[in-house]
């Protein structure tokens, strides 16, 4: 791999990161503390939404964010061919 | 069979399992015995990785805590699991692709530094040390509740067991007991929540029976009202608005995120994994395998509120369920009868309360309270000491390391042998089992607040000492060491004023900016990055091999790069 692959790689990198986090801050500090008063205007069930968003829907955002990044990673990885590289490093055994 | 039985045959089976997978994974090396020969699989470590994260404080405290505190409870759901969101796409993958054994290890090479190294052991040290005390804490108070026996007694029956698996099977053998705790914690703390709330709304799913309607016998009308109603009218605050100003909510729920992403026991489980891309996914499973816990939480503490309050107001004392005076010999429960009327009085004025519960016991009391039957009640002190346990050989693991690996091996000892190197991290995990049982013995505060400082002690000191590490390739030793220094200094400082020399200036009022003790980490995760990047660019750049390590992590796989 030359210098500038490396490079593009990773600045992909960062870009597939900073755009995560900004959904990540969005949800958690934006929806679930600094706008929480102004969404819990809005209910669905027995729930108020800034409050259910603080309690239950910023985790579940959590866990889809991760999985994103995971599926873009293993894009990108692919992209430039790093995947063999990656899998050859060491096998996996279930067994200790 | 009683309870006493159903808690005693559940604990010795379990016991007996985690002795049992110790002794089958014994390690033989200190490849074995520090990051498990790197050989584990993402989901075992996703699996490990939740047990080991969640601890007595998830376990028994937390959804006590959220019960108590309402809405402003969400930092710690949002701070725990938040921070794997950091932990997954700014931590873990490039660490595992730097493939050593420790977190001091990562900042001795990448900061080409003895006092760095150093200065990263003295901090995983500290922290694991607090943190420890509160599962020894925790596990001791479900011995002395469960099993009948006092504190002491509890805290040392519970150091024997974490000591026996964590110094045969280092971090081999805690990694497979921590995936068996898993199974346990989850199972125990899912079935009394399932069994509450089709109790109480009539769903099997307490996430979906959290926004739902209560049942006839309940009173009818959503859950959440209902609650915000009986609050009211006792004189609490509304359990679904926030009383703690919205900077330190803010503040501490990022205390608490950064935290966990610079928490060297959580660190070291990416180690664990064979790749780099393992290692993304095992963060993707540990956050899915917490988010059940922590989704269910919140509505645990919503169920044992209401329930608390429908049960102990106003009924007569000597009327009292039996669990009422079980935990009552314990001290958790405290009653006294004010005004002299024979009858419990549960309001938010304290001067007309007589009813003191311990927030601890919430999750392992709500079972009793719902009236649930024995062999529940008896699952949920398994699932707490499994909790307590396995977070406890996690942390005692990184004070071994640290002692054996960074601060002999490395730094002071280099001829020792590998023989020689596992003795010492066998010795140095006796040492710190001692000491941790001596402030489980002999604890500070709440478990989830003890713990609460050690996060943000990591958020100043590890957190942007890593990623600055990572992200910044002209980041170099001057940088990084005044700013851990800096921000672990500024944040200790704080806690132990507010805590330990003038508790009684410990309001908003005197708070700086507002900020409580708990979220004071996020300042010093700042104070940290405002000391460390001036100070690098004043004085010369890294050396040519270190800016390689940088570019080498920054690719997964073994590619060279030209």
């Amino acid at each position: 791999m030359t210098d500038e692959h490396a490079l593009s790689y990773w600045k992909s990198n960062l870009k597939i990161v900073l755009s995560l986090l900004c959904v990540w801050f969005f949800i958690s500090f934006g929806c679930g503390i600094l706008f929480v008063d102004a969404l819990d205007t809005i209910r669905f069930g027995g729930f108020k939404l800034g409050f259910w968003i603080a309690q239950q829907g910023s985790i579940f955002v959590f866990v889809i964010l991760i999985f994103i990044y995971i599926y873009l990673m293993d894009k990108l990885d692919n992209k430039y061919d790093l995947e063999t590289a990656a899998d050859k490093s060491q096998t996996c055994e279930d067994q200790p | 069979m009683s309870v006493q039985i159903w808690t005693y045959l559940f604990v010795f089976l379990t016991f007996g399992l985690y002795i049992g997978i110790a002794v089958w994974s014994r390690a033989g090396s200190t490849n074995d015995f520090y990051v498990a020969g790197s050989g584990v699989h993402p989901i075992a470590n996703g699996m490990a990785t939740a047990a080991d994260w969640m601890s007595a404080a998830s376990f028994i405290s937390m959804a006590g805590l959220i019960s108590f505190l309402g809405r402003d409870g969400t930092f710690y759901l949002m701070g725990w699991t938040g921070g794997y969101v950091l932990l997954a796409l700014l931590l873990a993958p490039y660490l595992r692709k730097f493939g050593k054994f420790t977190v001091p290890d990562f900042i001795g090479d990448r900061y080409y530094s003895r006092t760095a190294r150093l200065i990263a052991v003295f901090c995983a040290i500290t922290i694991s040390f607090v943190y420890v005390c509160g599962q020894m804490q925790g596990a001791g108070i479900v011995f002395s509740r469960f099993l009948e026996v006092d504190i002491t007694t509890g805290v040392v029956i519970g150091m024997a067991i974490v000591f026996f698996y964590a110094v045969l099977g280092g971090m081999k053998g805690i990694t497979y007991t921590q995936v068996a705790q898993y199974c346990v914690l989850i199972f125990a703390f899912m079935v009394p929540a399932i069994f509450i709330s089709i109790m109480m709304t009539g769903h099997a799913v307490p996430q979906i029976g959290f926004g739902a309607e209560l049942t006839e016998a309940f009173g009818g009308g959503y859950l959440l009202d209902r609650l915000d109603g009986l609050s009211q009218e006792l004189g609490f605050a509304v359990y679904t608005e926030g009383q703690r100003s919205t900077q330190d909510v803010f503040f501490i729920t990022a205390a608490l995120m950064f935290g966990t992403a610079g928490l060297p026991h959580v660190i070291i489980r990416f180690f664990t994994v064979p790749n780099v891309r393992d290692a993304r996914k095992s963060a993707g499973y540990a956050l899915i395998f917490i988010a059940i816990l922590y989704t269910t939480a919140p509505a645990v503490a919503a169920f044992a509120r209401t329930n608390l309050m429908n049960t102990v107001n106003n009924i007569e004392y000597s009327m009292v369920p039996e669990w009422f005076s079980k935990w009552e010999t314990t001290n958790l429960i405290v009653f006294d009868d004010k005004n002299g009327d024979g009858r419990i009085q549960y309001l938010g004025d304290p001067g007309a309360n007589e009813l003191n519960v311990n927030r601890d016991i919430m999750v392992l009391a709500n079972p009793e309270i719902a009236g649930l039957p024995n062999w529940v009640v008896a699952l949920v002190a398994a699932g707490g000491l499994a909790a307590a346990l396995s977070t406890a050989a996690g942390l005692l693991l990184v004070i071994s390391t640290s002692v054996a690996h960074d601060f002999l091996k490395r730094t002071f000892m280099p001829q020792i042998t590998e023989k020689q190197e596992l003795l010492y991290a066998r010795g140095a995990i006796f040492f710190a089992v001692l000491v941790a049982g001596y402030f489980g013995i002999h604890p500070p505060a709440y478990v989830a607040q003890v713990v609460a400082f050690a996060f943000g002690l990591a958020a100043a000191s590890f957190f942007p000492a890593i990623v600055l590490g990572i992200f910044d390739k002209r980041m170099n030793r001057q940088g990084a060491i005044c700013g851990m220094i800096a921000g672990f200094t500024f944040t200790a400082l704080y806690i132990a004023y507010f805590r330990f020399i003038n508790p009684a200036a410990d309001n908003a009022g005197s708070w700086w900016f507002g900020i409580s003790p708990e979220g004071i980490g996020t300042l010093g995760t700042l104070v940290n990055l405002a000391i460390a990047y001036p100070v690098s660019k004043l004085t010369s750049a890294p050396p040519q091999e270190v800016q390689e390590i940088v570019e080498n992590i920054r690719l997964p796989g073994e590619v060279a790069v030209r």
